[in-house]
């Protein structure tokens, strides 16, 4: 891991750390803890979407489906088939990546809008069909009574405990994210990203990568659909809805897609102001995401994370300046 | 189709025979079907010009059906349908101008976000301006339906088959003779051939949204007194449109209207004999299908859909 990548990390961590209990003193936003867990849960997909877009470069308009297949079998699993959570969760992950390897072979072949346009058929056909399977999901009216988490006998009750399970698992697949990037398969992913072609004449197998990295991406969103499900307790079809993998694909932009930290900020600013700092725009927050991110993609391509380069590289410049003419 | 109609049909059918069932199932889907197909040939038109996909393509249409409601609380009906498609060119223009025309050599990830920001703020804006409800509206003919081959049919039906009619009829003279139709045909075949020979590129890109708008806003306004018109109706219509466009090769014409209209009468021919809530999900299956087993879609050439870039 490189310096300022385990700089950063550092940084992270120790806010994660702080976070808590700065939150449990304040008690006009001692609801953030539970906002936060939700920001670790949707990390978790936002960090496979970056590595699939930001460094394959490949879109997925359909994550919130395999979103919704973790949280749904975990869900019926447990509700239906009274299975342990954890035994469910993985067969959630189990039967995301089997779902996601189906249609990752067939749909990585397309390119760029056939490609969009695949995933997001495949999503909305995942959510008609939460809300047709009545039976299994609940359709409309939902899914509820689903257990908690026990870990070691212990239930996971209430948001601190939640939000340490969630966040040790976001920085476990964040390090593993990041060591991904700088392996071997890094390297190819960033090439297809560059040019299919020119990787492909290279002998980098960019098929396999690509369908690959769909899958991981697809696995980690199932996980965090699982999460979910016992975190909150209930499902509905809305939560998995074309709208929400939009925002995932929004959170990975907005950040800036060519950096984990990106996602991982994206993801951050993205869920609070949905959950918290919009409420008063109440149905109207769809304009302001569309305002945000048509001025995101626009002004400031690279995302939100390139703005702090950017402002340091200005900073030093006027320094120096600065000591410039104090040294005439 | 929305659910107030499936249910309507329903307790229509049971009085009907199987003949004059599948004769109003197949009617159904076709009228539905010329939707789907304006809304492909929005697609293509603005695929043709600049190998992109516009995701705000389904919005619209959406925008068509809203604004032919408010107008003809006040206007005419021809005049409203006028305005309506005025109104909603000028959107697409202005799309174009403030978002696609400042990305100089964007990449196809950074296009697709951009035109779905675009529709995300084109929903919004509906929203704030309707609400919520779906909005009603007479027929432009007489609400009574007309009784064919043992089924029951709304006239509207047949305004929505005539108007997308005279629009296939009115784009194919327009690619055929009009100066600026070859012209865009031109930028279709070589942009850079075509700067060459003194074609303004960036003037067509900007005519192929207004085209591709009003061409939407049609499709809206004549469907609205059938299916009713919701601010979010726009993202299915135009993922349908979009499977037409695939189904008929994108970039094809004529490819896209017969898809489109098959695309209609399966997904009406389900609905009625298989299973409503699912009648969504067939067109998509479709498009899926399509696109993974023969992405040139079924009359496009594969030979051409390896030149292009996309």
């Amino acid at each position: 891991m490189s310096r300022g990548n385990l700089i950063t990390l550092s940084a992270v961590v120790l806010l994660l750390i702080l976070f808590p209990v700065l939150v449990a003193n304040v008690e006009a936003i001692s609801h953030y803890l539970d906002v936060m867990v939700f920001v670790g849960i949707f990390s978790l997909i936002t960090m496979g979407l970056s590595l699939l877009m930001g460094y394959a470069g490949q879109i997925s308009l359909g994550h919130a489906a395999f979103f919704g297949l973790g949280a749904y079998t975990s869900g019926i699993l447990c509700v239906k088939v009274a299975v342990s959570p954890w035994l469910a969760m993985v067969g959630g992950t189990l039967v995301t990546a089997v779902v996601a390897y189906g249609v990752g072979v067939p749909s990585l072949k397309l390119k760029g809008h056939y490609l969009a346009m695949a995933t997001l058929g495949f999503g909305v056909i995942v959510n008609i069909v939460f809300n047709e399977e009545v039976e299994l999901t609940g359709g409309p009216s939902g899914l509820s009574n689903i257990p908690g988490l026990k870990l070691f006998g212990l239930p996971l009750r209430g948001e601190l405990l939640f939000y340490i399970l969630v966040w040790s698992m976001v920085l476990l697949v964040l390090i593993f994210c990041l060591n991904v990037i700088h392996s071997r398969v890094g390297r190819a992913l960033r090439s297809i990203h560059d040019s299919e072609v020119a990787a492909d004449a290279m002998g980098v197998e960019t098929a396999r990568y690509k369908v690959m990295i769909f899958v991981l991406s697809a696995v980690l969103a199932s996980l965090a659909g699982s999460l979910y499900a016992h975190y909150v307790g209930f499902l509905s079809p809305s939560s998995f809805n074309l709208l929400f993998s939009i925002r995932l694909v929004m959170m990975v932009v907005v950040g800036g897609m060519h950096s984990l930290w990106g996602a991982l900020l994206g993801t951050w600013l993205l869920t609070f102001l949905g959950n918290e700092w919009l409420h008063v725009f109440k149905d109207f927050d769809i304009l302001v995401y569309g305002a945000i991110l048509l001025f995101v993609v626009m002004a400031l391509p690279e995302g939100l994370v390139s703005v702090v380069p950017r402002l340091s590289h200005m900073w030093r410049r006027g320094r120096e300046s600065e000591g410039g003419t104090g040294g005439t | 189709m929305p659910e107030r109609l499936s249910h309507e049909l329903k307790s229509v059918m049971e009085k009907l025979s199987l003949g004059g069932q599948l004769v109003q199932y197949l009617f159904t889907g076709v009228t539905v079907g010329s939707i789907y197909g304006m809304v492909a040939l929005g697609f293509n038109i603005i695929y043709n010009v600049t190998e992109m996909i516009n995701f705000a393509q389904g919005e619209f249409v959406m925008l068509g059906g809203l604004i032919m409601v408010l107008c003809a609380k006040v206007l005419p009906l021809p005049m409203a349908f006028c305005v309506t498609l005025a109104a909603v060119t000028a959107i697409g223009a202005i799309m174009e101008r403030s978002t696609i025309n400042p990305l100089k050599n964007a990449t196809v990830l950074t296009l697709i976000i951009v035109t779905i920001a675009v529709s995300i703020l084109l929903k919004g804006i509906a929203m704030f301006i309707w609400g919520k409800d779906p909005y009603m509206m007479q027929p432009f003919s007489g609400t009574e339906p007309l009784h064919l081959f043992g089924a029951a049919i709304q006239t509207q039906a047949f305004w929505v088959l005539g108007i997308s009619g005279i629009v296939v009829l009115l784009l194919t003279l327009f690619f055929r003779k009009a100066r600026y139709g070859k012209a865009m045909l031109a930028c279709a075949d070589n942009a850079e051939a075509a700067r060459l020979v003194g074609i303004k590129v960036n003037l067509m890109v900007l005519l192929s949204f207004a085209l591709s708008a009003a061409i939407g806003a049609a499709a809206g306004a004549v469907i609205t007194p059938i299916s009713l018109m919701e601010y979010d109706r726009g993202a299915l219509l135009g993922l349908k449109g979009f499977g037409a466009a695939v189904l008929g090769g994108l970039g094809s014409f004529s490819g896209a209207v017969v898809a489109g209209l098959l695309l209609g009468v399966v997904e009406s021919l389900c609905a009625g004999f298989v299973s409503s809530g699912y009648k969504d999900a067939v067109a998509l299956l479709l498009l899926l299908l399509v696109l993974f087993v023969r992405p040139s879609g079924l009359f496009g050439n594969v030979e051409a859909s390896k030149i292009k870039k996309f």
